[in-house]
């Protein structure tokens, strides 16, 4: 399947973007329902291929559309989520359906209230057309690890869409739905993102409730939208972390926007492809006017140790019970992981808190004075499905190793930070840039600026 | 304990909770162990002390 035949096409009456479904239907040229049935039609087209659905929701997402409709008729509008199909990672409780978590071990759990995202998200008129398939409790890069089977790439069935959140990433490139809510506590959001070619944002630590969202890790855990544009990532935010107000703040002028480029460490194991379009989307920056400059961020090596020494201890307070309990409902990998947590000693949790302010200090001040920080997203195009190792030029790396290379640093930190589309490999893959901020309104506008030249196709 | 003996105590206690598959696991964590207390920013009380991160009075 060709890239360009995963979007919903415009003559069918569903628009490309979610910004661009919600001025149809404000404008009322197009109704909720209709776009809702589509997005329905794509499911039952598609998924039993794809499998990015745990649970759809037809029925509901069918009464929540007429009742969008007529509100909108009775000039009752609600905002730019208004009648909007949207799907929710299955971690994120939605009341009176399932969380699974894509685990054996919750199979018997049904939400008795809503997270308080998607009552966010409820108030503004949104439709839950479904919950998402994902890796096993978020734990996993591939979303191999699940209860309900793999989720397959749209554009190659043999490939990972990448996860966690992978089953959210599919879902809205094969148009299922206009955009999903997934979570991110070491690139779950930014991953899958960019091995589908969307946009993904991971808001500010603490910006975006975690409140009924399945935890993994306290302290690295993060709530956002996988979509197709900033803008669409903007009105999402703006609902997920309740800012009120003016609406959001128009792209910042590109002409002088100063950026740093990280170079050390996170250019160190990168697919030459993905490099080379990276590097292209530079010198088009550049070429625009945008000033880039050498950042550096002295301890980024030290990341992928300090991330292990807090996520992984902190999932297995989450789950030692269940482990003891129930063991056999967990996949083999994901309960191998957190048993290995457990041995992780408290003096080597505390020297990973340690290593985080670090790493906080350090990348606040490479962000002194500066716009944002500008680098690749995921080092590696979507990887095949069963690998345990992806070729890096020379060298073979640990599939899960390297997908979260250059997207947990900032997990750590807790900086906001937002994946864009950078153009694809020869193969048709696509290839994320990651830019990165100190507020999450100020990146949005940055991203908003440079979207359009990281990727002009 | 050291990495080494804390290693040695975690494949043993594996086994015998009839996880041998937890070994290479162990191992690779032991690795990135070794890698986070041989950071240059983990200071401990052998030589000058550390300053207090800013906001931290002590």
């Amino acid at each position: 399947m060709r890239a360009d035949d995963a979007r919903p096409a415009p003559r069918d009456g569903t628009a490309g973007t979610l910004a661009e479904l919600s001025r149809a239907l404000r404008d009322r040229t197009l109704t909720s329902e209709a776009a809702t049935e589509q997005c329905l039609a794509r499911i039952a087209e598609r998924d039993g291929a794809i499998n990015a659905f745990i649970t759809v929701l037809a029925d509901d997402a069918r009464a929540a559309a007429r009742t969008a409709d007529q509100e909108m008729a009775a000039g009752r509008y609600r905002g730019p989520l208004h009648g909007v199909p949207i799907s929710l990672k299955d971690l994120i409780d939605l009341r009176g359906t399932p969380t699974t978590a894509a685990s054996r071990v919750r199979r018997a759990h049904v939400a008795a209230r809503d997270a308080v995202v998607s009552a966010r998200l409820r108030a503004e008129g949104a439709v839950f057309i479904g919950k998402t398939n994902l890796h096993e409790f978020a734990l996993g890069t591939t979303n191999e690890d699940s209860a309900y089977g793999p989720v397959h790439h749209p554009l190659d069935p043999d490939r990972s869409p990448g996860g966690s959140s992978g089953g959210s990433a599919a879902a809205v490139l094969a148009g299922m739905c206009y955009a999903s809510i997934g979570s991110d506590t070491g690139g779950s959001i930014r991953i899958p993102s960019a091995a589908c070619g969307l946009v993904g944002l991971k808001p500010a630590f603490g910006e975006v409730p975690v409140d009924g969202v399945v935890p993994l890790s306290t302290t690295l855990d993060h709530v956002g939208p996988l979509c197709r544009s900033v803008e669409d990532a903007a009105i999402l935010h703006r609902v997920l972390a309740g800012v009120s107000g003016p609406a959001p703040a128009a792209p910042r002028e590109l002409r002088g926007l100063r950026l740093g480029i990280p170079r050390a460490y996170f250019f160190d194991l990168l697919d030459p492809e993905i490099e080379a379009r990276f590097d292209e989307a530079c010198r088009r920056l550049e070429q625009a006017g945008a000033i880039l400059e050498d950042a550096r961020i002295p301890h980024a090596a030290d990341a992928p140790t300090i991330y292990s020494h807090i996520a992984l201890p902190e999932a297995a307070a989450w789950h030692a019970r269940t482990l003891e309990r129930q063991p056999e409902d967990y996949t083999l990998n994901v309960r191998l992981r957190l048993e290995t947590a457990r041995y992780i000693l408290g003096e080597d949790y505390v020297r990973a808190m340690r290593g985080r302010d670090v790493l906080i200090r350090e990348v606040n001040a490479a962000l002194h004075g500066r716009d944002g920080l500008l680098l690749p997203t995921l080092p590696v195009p979507a990887t095949r499905l069963g690998a345990a190792t992806v070729a890096v030029g020379a060298s073979e790396e640990p599939v899960r190793a390297i997908t979260l290379r250059l997207t947990q640093p900032f997990n750590i930190t807790g900086h906001p930070a937002i994946t864009l589309p950078c153009g694809r490999t020869s193969a048709g893959l696509p290839a994320g840039a990651q830019l990165v901020g100190m507020r999450t309104l100020d990146l949005l506008a940055v991203a908003a600026a440079i979207e359009p030249v990281l990727d002009p196709s | 304990m050291t990495i080494a003996e804390w290693l040695a105590q975690a494949l043993q206690d594996a086994e015998r909770r009839g996880l041998p598959e937890l070994g290479p696991l162990l191992e690779a964590l032991a690795k990135s162990t070794e890698a986070l207390r041989a950071a240059d920013w983990n200071l401990d009380l052998s030589g000058e002390l550390p300053e207090a991160p800013p906001g931290h009075a002590r």
